[in-house]
């Protein structure tokens, strides 16, 4: 019985669909295709991990990628589009994460550190040098000790 | 039988490396010779302990011992050998046997060739690496032991993922594991010289062999897991900025850093304190990508919480080695005053800027990566963080690093001209201009990726000839004189015309890239940018332990024929799991990427063909990144033994 099923598992996820955007989702007109394209490759696959629904092969990812087309068909622009998709899914399925609130963090962390690390170096530069050490205590005891010899 | 006996290995491998940490520790200490030389044979014997128990281990999984559970679960007598052998190391058991092993390697490696060095910083240098290995044998030991035995040994296995059943993934991680491994000869070496209280020129001389070669190591496992990626995902792409990739990024650019700033202290003896920082953070990032890897956390919360045992214990393995070597540095800060002083137009602090442009880009990256983590657990915000992020995040500090790595490498140590140097750079600057401009006008759509990517990786490359023909410096037979540089010299060009041409190829992938999804009947012919492909015929066609799909398609440019190619989907029936095998025909200016899809309801087959420009130049470059740094470690002047050859040519007496 379990042997039956696997097969049988094995003939359904054969028959599904096994690669990303399929021919028959793509819309005629070439520049709303491009555009629901460049919108899909934003937009993560809730259910996956980490693929974007342009490369999942998930059941709702052909779906998203459906509503995509359905939404640019209609005249909405890839803003709206995206936001529909927000409304709907969270901001789990932005792979572009908003400048807004708390992500500011995200985004300025890099360009802080840099600031930091910058002004560190800087002063570091800027300190007036300390003339180079001469021997340590032991290190003049060993040198005393071998010009003894 | 043999399986007890590779168990029983592996706990004496954890009881020998308490010793190898604790007796030569106290030995330096006390300077007892005697407690200092059981380092080397300890060392030792922890290789061969635990080399046993991985080859037990790989016995195992070509016997197909299914009263294992490792093997039940990751194996399957009808798997090729191949991938019996390297399902050894697909699954999180082996594969930490294998860190394990890589680690005990690296430990013995010094008991070998580090005759040269101090004897208490040798004791102290395998001390540190035998308590790594103490912590780790003991989480293997403890919370992932491969040994584990089933009470009912079923009659065949679960099968390894189809994904990792290809010669690609087979490969990927040991070479990616001897590289974050290999990070941990740093550490050791860092957290040695802290105790030490001395870190000076001879110190950063010992530590860039082996920095170097786990850097080689891991540029090789990082080139081969995107080249995997490219061709057996199915789309062509080489690069996803996904946290287990991310994991290995951070301690490649902190290899980086710590390669450039370990330079200035052995030839300036300055940044003294700012590398053995780095030593530590390189080494904590390859912890940090283990736990990443290991635990799941990041990939999704829950997945942490299934198994919390694993990924608490990694966690206190990472802030135990990085906080006690963060603590052991700030108390000891005061050992590492610089000695050589430099001006701010200077070899040194064009090498201070590479080292802060790629920490920096290694922060970046950290923090995308965790960011997902920080928000649902810090805020609750639940957001994801993916590639349009590091795109634009992380690529400029990359493009500065590019524009001032010609010059700053071609700048005086100490004092430098900056005018002298960007006047030599000169014919180069034109050269790299007309190149962008011509990449500019011969390009069909508008983006600006592709020329700035010519321009910058043009100015990378010839900037890297130049500098290596200006040390051939004036008068006659330069070019004889061209080919007795030091190897370390061409490791130098060779490494940075590489990084170019991977700079080249990414943004020729990225802007260059032409696509075809489409349905198309049997016998039917469409185009695909210059060429034309005929799907001939598709056929069922069986495989050693799947069925495959194959394919024939015909690729033909203006009627001549180029290629047959034979792409194929696969069902693997123990995982029940498609794959998807690209056909390729690799050429010098673009691969052709073709692939099979499903029967359509209404006859014909879905397609997908891509023209990937220059994809073999991405390869190439990072083969190049590798040899350099082969070339930098073949240098007489580097190499891990040279000292101790030296000591006993010194040893003449000068009379």
């Amino acid at each position: 019985m379990t042997a039956l099923r696997a097969a049988l598992l094995a003939l359904l996820l054969a028959a599904t669909p096994a690669l990303a955007v399929q021919p028959d989702e793509m819309l005629a007109d070439p520049v709303l295709e491009a555009r629901a394209r460049d919108i899909s490759r934003q937009i993560r696959c809730p259910v996956c991990q980490g693929e974007s629904i342009d490369d999942s092969n998930a059941a709702i990812s052909r779906d998203l990628r459906i509503i995509i087309r359905e939404r640019l068909t209609a005249g909405d622009s890839d803003e709206q589009v995206i936001d529909f998709l927000v409304d709907r899914y969270g901001e789990f399925v932005l792979f572009n994460p908003r400048v807004s609130g708390s992500n500011l963090i995200l985004w300025l962390a890099g360009p802080a550190m840099l600031l930091v690390a910058g002004g560190i170096a800087f002063a570091t530069f800027r300190r007036k040098p300390t003339p180079e050490d001469g021997l340590s205590a032991d290190e003049q005891a060993r040198l005393e000790e071998i010009l003894k010899k | 039988m043999i399986v007890e006996l590779g168990h029983f290995a592996l706990i004496l491998a954890l009881m020998v490396a308490v010793l190898q940490t604790v007796v030569p520790l106290w030995g330096a200490q006390q300077r007892n010779p005697a407690l200092m030389a059981l380092a080397a044979p300890a060392a030792v014997t922890q290789l061969a302990l635990v080399a046993f128990a991985f080859g037990v281990l790989t016995w195992a999984f070509v016997v197909s011992d299914f009263s294992l559970a490792v093997v039940t679960a990751n194996s399957h007598t009808l798997k090729p050998m191949l991938y019996k052998v390297s399902g050894v190391w697909g699954n999180h058991e082996g594969s930490l046997l294998l860190w394990v092993l890589i680690l005990a390697l690296f430990g013995a490696a010094v008991a070998w060739f580090g005759a040269n060095l101090p004897a208490t910083l040798r004791a102290r240098v395998i001390a540190v690496q035998g308590s790594i290995g103490v912590a780790f044998l003991a989480f293997l030991i403890f919370t992932s032991n491969p040994f584990w035995r089933l009470a009912e040994p079923p009659l065949n296995g679960q099968d390894l993922n189809p994904l990792l059943q290809d010669p690609g993934l087979a490969f990927h991680p040991p070479f990616l594991y001897l590289g974050y491994v290999g990070l941990s000869m740093a550490f050791s070496f860092a957290v040695a010289a802290l105790i030490e209280g001395r870190v000076d020129a001879a110190w950063a001389r010992w530590v860039r062999p082996w920095t170097l070669s786990a850097w080689v190591f891991l540029t090789i496992g990082i080139a081969l897991g995107s080249w995997w990626a490219y061709y057996e995902l199915g789309w062509g792409g080489f690069w996803f900025w996904d946290p287990v990739e991310n994991a290995s990024f951070m301690p490649w650019l902190l290899a980086v850093a710590l390669l450039h700033s370990a330079i200035v202290v052995e030839k300036r003896e300055s940044l003294k304190s700012w590398t053995i920082l780095l030593s530590i953070l390189a080494f904590g990032f390859s912890l940090i990508g283990t736990f990443i890897v290991r635990s799941g956390v990041i990939t999704s919360v829950h997945s942490f919480a299934s198994d919390p045992a694993r990924g608490v214990f990694i966690l206190a393995i990472l802030a135990f080695f990085t906080g006690g070597a963060l603590l052991l540095f700030a108390l000891r800060a005061g050992v590492m005053e610089a000695k050589g002083l430099f001006g701010l137009v200077s070899r040194e602090s064009a090498l201070v800027a590479n080292n802060i442009l790629l920490a920096v880009s290694a922060f970046v990256v950290f923090i995308g990566t965790i960011w997902p983590l920080l928000a649902e657990v810090v805020i609750g915000r639940t957001v994801s963080v993916g590639e349009p992020f590091f795109n634009a995040a992380f690529t400029p500090f990359i493009v500065v690093l590019a524009v001032i790595l010609p010059a700053g490498a071609m700048l005086a140590w100490k004092r430098g001209n900056l005018g002298r140097a960007l006047a030599g750079l000169g014919p180069v600057l034109v050269l790299t201009v007309a190149l962008g401009g011509l990449a500019f006008a011969m390009q069909t759509g508008r983006s600006a990726l592709g020329p700035v990517g010519v321009a910058l990786a043009a100015w990378v490359v010839l900037g890297a000839a130049l500098d290596l023909w200006s040390r051939t410096g004036r008068g006659g037979n330069r070019l004889g004189r061209l080919f007795r540089l030091p190897r370390a010299d061409w490791g130098k060009a060779t490494a940075h015309a590489g990084l170019g041409i991977v700079i080249f190829a990414v943004a020729a992938l990225h802007s260059w890239k032409v696509e075809v999804i489409r349905v198309a009947q049997l016998g039917e012919t469409f185009p695909l940018g210059a060429y034309e492909i005929t799907l001939k015929d598709v056929r069922q066609v069986p495989g050693p332990n799947y069925t495959s799909t194959m394919a024939e398609m015909v690729v033909t440019k203006a009627g001549a024929a180029v290629a047959t190619l034979y792409p194929e989907k696969r069902v693997y029936p123990v995982q029940a799991m498609p794959t998807t095998e690209a056909a390729i025909h690799q050429g010098a200016f673009r691969d052709l990427y073709l692939v099979i899809g499903d029967p359509q309801p209404a006859g014909g087959w879905a397609v997908r063909g891509y023209i990937e420009p220059f994809a073999s130049w991405l390869w190439t470059g990072c083969a190049l990144m590798a040899l350099g740094g082969l070339l930098s470690l073949t240098d007489r002047r580097y190499r891990v033994a040279a000292g101790a050859a030296k000591t006993r040519l010194a040893g003449v007496p000068a009379e």
